[in-house]
């Protein structure tokens, strides 16, 4: 392929910027797997499983509660935030006269803003105590996956408004030559052309949920615990991290690195299943 | 035709026998050799804001015949389509004053049902837009929001369809293949077999054949003759020659005095074409202006 001389300096200067990023995932996890040596030395993968409990300075290295309580908590957010956050979209795209669906727009902005610790202390001070009435202690998972659905709304939202604000005009007078009422108009055409982009924001937002860390350390309970119900407290892998890494030594300080590349490995397969996901009835 | 009207919507019109009509393969119709007017447009003028884009526009459009309109671009051609089927309504700020009846119905009464006339009107735009789906999908998905959904029926008419236009023994074996991958002059095809499956009285073409390659077109171009008869054909074309060929009635538009779109000639084509009266369509056809 010829290139110009601009366009070879340009070349050059992009392909250093994507070698570096690539470069800077591949030492993390690199650093991860060193850090997690000294337990994943000695201790099989399985007892991470099977372990009896969470008490790595005994060397008894259960991880699956923590899993789960990640998993269930960014599982709920992302099913709830999902819907809603189409349904805004759909809203300040097709429903909101031109006026409000800008302040609507600028609203979910500020929304996306907030920094976590507010939404951790508003979900502690306020949510907790609200579902503590439900039932005690109210720090619990349920009050996790709401902080967290607040959270990613914005993300889903706002990629989702993106996504339908790129469907060709063409399309929208093309559907209402053919007498498309305003929901075919979405529902047929709409949605499936803007498929791909709510897709990539929603992983995106899980992406958000699984890594949220302060806001889901204050409202959870941090009970290492395989949940029962929705109200039971629960810890989840990146609070576990937060929690313990001021006086972790050892094998202790290791496990806690197992618990990052846990983390890793689940946003690897998240990414993993969208981009099929994606692939799949792709008529783009 | 009053069951257009929301609020009337128990009147059945005795008039109306095209409703007994099943699509059949296209044969050539009647020459149009009567003209009663379809659609009758009274001193119609559009405004997109304060910007005038038509002005003081009437004429009429004869049932079953074909009419071309012609004229440089910018001179409200394409806004004139938009009122007959209302896409106006999409445009914010879009004026229009005059009136303007489809059959007995007045096209601009606020309650009027929008989603029934535009089946009733079908619209081809000069790009193609087939929808992000699949072949079979782009012809399901009107008829199933038209309240057509048994699987068997649908299959019928989409056959039908693509015969219509043509189109069936190319894409017969890949149904469920995405649209877009077809390539233009079959995408364009896909649309009108779209618009087709919703038998429409009026078809509105907005330059169909102008974002297809000389062989595509013409095979469009064959398929709108065919259309003559069973249905009015509105049709925007740049193409003088392609005009020429296929309409029964002519309509030339001109930009006045540098701002709006005006009707400047309508009458039989073969007498725009051969013996206009005004001397703006006389150098326009004969290529010295426009």
């Amino acid at each position: 392929m010829f290139l110009s001389r601009t366009d070879r300096q340009l070349a050059a200067l992009l392909q250093g910027c994507a070698l570096l990023a690539a470069t800077i995932v591949l030492l993390i996890l690199l650093f991860l797997i060193k850090e997690s040596w000294p337990v994943l030395q000695h201790v099989a993968l399985t007892r991470f499983v099977i372990d009896a409990s969470w008490h790595p300075v005994q060397g008894l290295y259960q991880l699956t509660p923590m899993l789960s309580a990640t998993l269930y908590s960014t599982l709920g957010a992302v099913v709830l935030a999902t819907p809603l956050g189409i349904a805004s979209a759909l809203f300040s795209r097709y429903f909101a006269p031109p006026f409000i669906a800008g302040c609507y727009r600028r609203l979910i902005e500020l929304l996306a803003g907030i920094p976590s610790v507010v939404y951790g202390f508003w979900g502690l001070i306020t949510l907790a105590p609200l579902i503590g009435r439900l039932h005690p202690p109210g720090v619990s998972l349920l009050t996790g996956i709401l902080v967290l659905t607040l959270m990613i709304l914005p993300t889903v939202a706002l990629t989702a408004d993106a996504a339908l604000a790129a469907v060709p005009l063409a399309y929208v007078r093309g559907a209402a030559a053919l007498g498309l009422s305003r929901w075919g108009l979405i529902s047929g055409v709409a949605l499936p052309a803007a498929r791909s982009g709510i897709i990539a924001g929603t992983l995106l937002a899980a992406g958000r949920a699984i890594g949220e860390t302060m806001a889901v350390l204050m409202v959870v309970g941090n009970v290492v615990q395989q949940p029962q119900s929705l109200l039971d407290s629960v810890r989840t892998l990146t609070a576990n991290i937060a929690l313990e890494m001021a006086y972790a030594t050892g094998v202790h300080r290791a496990a806690l690195f197992v618990s990052g590349l846990a983390l890793m490995v689940m946003v690897l397969v998240l990414v993993s299943t969208a981009e099929l996901l994606s692939r799949k009835r792709h008529y783009g | 035709m009053s069951h257009f009207i929301n609020n009337k919507s128990e009147q059945v019109d005795k008039s109306n026998t095209d409703d007994a009509y099943t699509l059949g393969p296209l044969q050539v119709g009647l020459p149009c050799c009567m003209p009663e007017p379809l659609i009758r447009v009274d001193n119609l003028s559009l405004h997109y804001g304060l910007k005038p884009a038509l002005e003081d526009v009437s004429l009429d459009i004869y049932k079953g015949c074909i009419t071309a309109l012609i004229g440089p671009s910018g001179c409200g051609k394409t806004s004139f389509l938009s009122v007959l089927n209302r896409l106006t309504d999409l445009i914010p700020d879009c004026r229009i004053s005059g009136n303007v009846h489809y059959d007995t119905m007045d096209l601009r009464h606020p309650a009027l049902d929008v989603q029934r006339l535009r089946r009733d009107i079908g619209m081809i735009f000069q790009k193609p837009v087939p929808f992000p789906l699949s072949i079979r999908r782009n012809i399901e998905l009107p008829l199933r929001e038209h309240g057509m959904s048994k699987q068997a029926g649908l299959n019928d008419v989409v056959q039908q369809v693509l015969q219509d236009v043509g189109l069936w023994e190319e894409v017969k074996n890949r149904l469920e293949s995405p649209a877009l991958a077809l390539s233009g002059g079959q995408q364009q095809r896909l649309c009108i077999a779209r618009a087709l499956a919703l038998q429409p009285k009026v078809l509105l073409m907005d330059e169909p054949c102008s974002a297809l390659d000389p062989i595509s077109s013409g095979v469009v171009e064959d398929l709108i003759q065919r259309l003559r008869g069973k249905y009015t054909v509105v049709i925007v074309t740049h193409n003088l020659a392609q005009a020429r060929r296929i309409a029964n009635y002519a309509g030339f538009f001109w930009i006045k005095d540098q701002r709006a779109g005006c009707l400047i000639e309508f009458g039989q084509c073969k007498q725009i074409f051969e013996a206009p009266v005004h001397e703006l369509t006389a150098a326009y056809v004969n290529g010295s202006r426009g």
